[in-house]
């Protein structure tokens, strides 16, 4: 099922949640909608669920108008934030809850049938007789997720799936759903103010900011080439120089980089601590050594460089280096956007 | 349905008949069954005029009446607030053996009979009870007098104080007491700067309940304090009195004055209630409902719309 | 155990001890000591006398339908009070708790001149037939306004702090308004009724104050259990009052525990496996 948003906007009392936001997503994508907190992504979410009303806009699924067309209607499955099972039912209890209230009869028999295989698409079989509160939250997430299968939905859309739950529990889950969106093909979109796991789990990725839609592509997209500062920022560790652009060439100490289409004037570089070097000696930036983190895969530097800025960057672990040494840092590769 | 144009989609009971139903039946019981009495009580009270009520509330009888239950409550709510903060302070802030079984036995009173309390005094201090011929060879009177009545109204009162001030200080736990007396302070100090500012609203919030209770007791000290016209009748005996002298006119006169204490009481109670007091629901029946309630919440932490 | 850190608890035990000692338990133990003193055939030729039977029955009945009237009527309310808005709402809200703040001794004389076959209600359901006050139905209509309150005020707060995700997962599953209620929202409300309906039952059980100017107080009509060994003690029959009063006693105990039991029964999910 395709999803087209056009213009959609959303506003709570006085503040404007969701700005004029136009989105497609296409039949059996799997969609993150990244962003920090207040960027309007749980928003939009919820008015694609018919949760929330737009304000404005339109919202359609395939050729038809889902706007104004209530959540029970809409064949959406929802995954909640803290997954919101009913705390009085079993396992099995929330699973078969939508066959069970579903206009669409069905046996006994079949509505069990149909929870095992649930139960085993995500990996909780012989969990279908405990309740929620006797479960895991990684188990619970799972839960979440067939519950909202079970009514075979168009369209699945979770909130900050993995939010509540520990890095190795959410990493394995980002796996396991990605498995099932591949699986069964469903239409996809999920909000996530982690860039880490838009990036992992997604095909495309949303990134929004203050309600509106700052840059939609690929994860290798986004990656490369960010369409603003904050996008950088947003995507990960970023280090910030500022310099001048002449001539579609930013011009830093001991060189220039590439910086197309940035008009002459100052301008801002963004260089990742991975894409800055760090000799002894040679042609670069003038540089001191004030601090040396180590970590498991590599040796992170914080130098400080003649203006007083201080830069990180990640070298092997072999690399010889002690805090007061002198040398020099050089940008492999960088972004580069003219200051306003 | 007195939606915003692009309001929320509707919950569940938003459809206008439901609604419309609902709030109808509401408010014709509400109108029935609790305006109504309200309404009936001011107009008896006044059905003879003015000067016919300013009488019957200065007829030294009504009068010896508001005084005696002015006494009651000057006893019986001070004693009762001393015993619902220690109680409270024990409960909330030490673990030891019986602590369920105490807490248990401080809202029994809530759920017994008046009656049952007065004819239990009866047996304690009565003639017929355990220390009642020592008490008369002593020549000390407690039934049929002020402090039976002001004992049997701290018993249907006993929980009130507590009741508001132990889920509250449960829910506030120990860390700030804690930090306070590893500070050096003393235990009175920590618990006038730390506690008490901290459960004052709800402390009021018990003491104008047991208050409004203590004067309005009928049941049990219509047991205890032998009804003696202008001796041991507190208002609420003072208004069966009049009612069953066919005094109509005077026993409105005397029930409005208990009537504007419980309006008064429920402003109070509003006005606390918007300082916080009463949020932390007491247990009911001292059951393992509101712990077991706030588990379920933290199952599935309310998540409202997130802009 | 916790290692004991703050000062404090052998006074506030003490006190608390001593006051739960003479104020509570002293007065119920001599209660129970008298009662006992009577020896199994007296006391059970009191308790299960014609007139106390009756009593019984007039007692329960009423307390019954009173409850019943309360559970539907406290629902209902609790649910308009925290979904609805409606001029005069935060009024209804705090008039609710009259019934708690008046004095049962006004609330008694006020409910009878009300349904009195002379009074605003009384005399237009006289004119369909039906008397209130010296009947069964007084007491119905005294122990539901004494109990009003209970249940609204256990399932009100329930009520408000139900996760509106759980309402709205139940809808995006297809549920309907009827079914969600059904399945979810009334399940959740359950153990908050359920102590709403005891605390109510349990209150009318006992109520005296309201009860007895507007129920005629005849015997095995419209005389209620505490009434009759409040007739006792004024009979001077102290054993017979002590063996009624026991039989409130005992019964009050009873729907506390059986209360806790229930509970605990439908809120068994909430236990770890």
């Amino acid at each position: 099922m395709k999803i087209t948003l056009d213009n959609v906007v959303k506003t709570f009392d006085t503040f404007r949640a969701v700005h004029g936001v136009s989105l497609a997503i296409g039949s059996g994508e799997l969609v993150a909608l990244l962003g920090p907190s207040g960027s309007g992504k749980t928003t939009i979410l919820r008015m694609v669920a018919g949760l929330e009303y737009a304000d404005g806009g339109t919202i359609r699924f395939g050729d038809r108008d889902a706007t104004r067309i209530p959540v029970r209607e809409r064949g959406v499955g929802f995954v909640f934030q803290h997954y919101a099972l009913f705390p009085h039912m079993t396992v099995a209890g929330n699973i078969a809850f939508g066959m069970k209230v579903s206009k669409l009869r069905r046996s006994r028999a079949a509505i069990d049938a149909r929870v095992a295989e649930l139960l085993s698409l995500v990996k909780l079989g012989g969990l279908g007789g405990r309740f929620p509160g006797q479960i895991s939250g990684g188990q619970r997430q799972r839960v979440a997720l067939a519950r909202a299968l079970a009514v075979d939905p168009k369209v699945l859309l979770l909130d900050e799936p993995f939010g509540a739950l520990d890095a190795n529990v959410r990493r394995e889950l980002r796996r396991s759903l990605r498995d099932i969106h591949d699986a069964l093909g469903i239409t996809t979109l999920f909000v996530t103010h982690d860039q880490e796991e838009a990036l992992d789990l997604a095909d495309r990725v949303v990134i929004l900011d203050h309600g509106r839609i700052v840059q939609e592509g690929t994860p290798q997209q986004v990656c490369r080439a960010p369409s603003s500062a904050f996008v950088t920022r947003f995507l990960g560790d970023a280090n910030r120089l500022v310099a001048e652009v002449r001539g579609g060439r930013a011009l830093i100490a001991g060189g220039s980089i590439e910086a197309a289409g940035v008009p002459d004037g100052r301008a801002e570089i963004y260089a990742r601590p991975a894409d800055i070097e760090w000799a002894r000696e040679g042609a670069g930036i003038a540089a001191r050594v004030i601090r040396v983190m180590d970590r498991p895969e590599s040796r992170r530097l914080v130098a400080r460089l003649p203006g007083g800025e201080h830069v990180e960057l990640d070298m092997t672990p072999e690399t010889a280096v002690g805090v007061g040494d002198s040398g020099v840092v050089t940008l492999r590769r960088a972004n580069v956007f003219a200051l306003a | 349905m007195a939606h915003a144009p692009h309001g929320r989609p509707p919950r569940v009971g938003d459809g206008a008949a439901v609604r419309r139903a609902l709030i109808a039946f509401v408010l014709a019981v509400g109108a029935i069954l609790v305006l109504a009495p309200l309404v009936v009580i001011f107009a008896q009270a006044f059905r003879l005029g003015i000067p016919a009520f300013v009488a019957n509330i200065a007829h030294p009888d009504t009068r010896h009446a508001i005084l005696l239950t002015v006494l009651t409550a000057l006893v019986a709510v001070p004693v009762n607030t001393v015993f619902g903060v220690a109680a409270a302070w024990a409960i909330t802030r030490f673990d030891f053996p019986g602590k369920r079984a105490l807490t248990v036995a401080i809202e029994i009173p809530f759920s017994i009979s008046p009656i049952v309390a007065g004819v239990a005094y009866l047996f304690v201090y009565g003639l017929q009870g355990l220390f009642g011929p020592a008490l008369q060879a002593a020549e000390i009177k407690i039934l049929f007098a002020l402090p039976g009545i002001v004992l049997a109204s701290m018993f249907v009162t006993a929980p009130f104080v507590a009741r508001e001030l132990i889920p509250l200080m449960q829910a506030q736990g120990r860390d700030l007491e804690e930090a306070a007396t590893s500070l050096g302070a003393s235990g009175w100090r920590t618990f006038f700067s730390v506690t008490l500012p901290n459960i004052r609203w709800a402390l009021l919030y018990g003491v104008v309940l047991c208050n409004a209770r203590v004067m309005g007791e009928f049941g049990a000290v219509s047991v205890v304090s032998g009804n003696i016209r202008g001796q041991t009748n507190t208002l609420p005996l003072h208004v069966e009195l009049l009612y069953h002298d066919y005094n109509t006119a005077g026993a409105f006169a005397a029930a409005s004055i208990l009537t504007l204490l419980a309006l008064v009481t429920i402003v109070a109670k509003v006005l606390l209630e918007r300082q916080g007091a009463g949020r932390v629901r007491r247990p009911a029946l001292a059951a393992p409902l509101p712990a077991a309630l706030s588990t379920a919440a933290a199952l599935s932490p309310a998540e409202g719309a997130k802009p | 155990m916790r290692r004991r850190v703050l000062p404090g608890l052998p006074l506030s035990l003490g006190i608390t001890l001593f006051y739960v000692g003479l104020i509570v338990a002293l007065p119920i133990g001599a209660l129970v000591f008298k009662a006992a003193s009577l020896g199994p055939q007296d006391y059970w030729r009191i308790v299960s006398s014609g007139r106390a039977l009756a009593s019984y029955r007039v007692t329960i009945a009423c307390a019954a339908a009173a409850t019943a009237f309360n559970l539907v009527f406290g629902l209902a309310l609790a649910w308009v009070l925290s979904r609805y808005s409606f001029p005069g709402k935060r009024f209804v809200d705090a008039i609710v708790d009259l019934p708690f703040a008046l004095p049962t001794a006004v609330a008694g004389i006020a409910l009878t001149t009300l349904f009195a076959a002379n009074g605003w209600f009384g005399s237009v359901l006289a004119q369909a037939g039906i008397l209130v006050a010296y009947t069964p139905l007084g007491i119905v209509v005294a122990m539901t306004f004494t109990s009003l309150p209970f249940v609204v005020r256990t399932v009100q707060p329930v009520l408000e702090d139900l996760d509106p995700a759980l309402e709205e997962a139940a809808q995006s599953l297809g549920g309907s308004d009827l079914s969600i209620f059904a399945r979810v929202i009334l399940p959740l409300l359950a153990p908050a009724l359920l102590a709403g309906v005891s605390l109510s039952f349990a209150r009318s059980l006992g109520e005296f104050g309201a009860i007895i100017f507007i129920a005629g107080n005849q015997p095995f009509e419209t005389e209620i259990t505490a009434l009759l060994a409040f007739i006792r003690l004024e009979e001077y029959d102290y054993q017979a009052a002590a063996a009624i009063a026991s039989v409130l006693l005992v019964t009050a105990f009873a729907i506390l525990a059986a209360t806790n039991l229930l509970q605990a029964r439908a809120l068994r999910y909430m236990q770890r496996a």
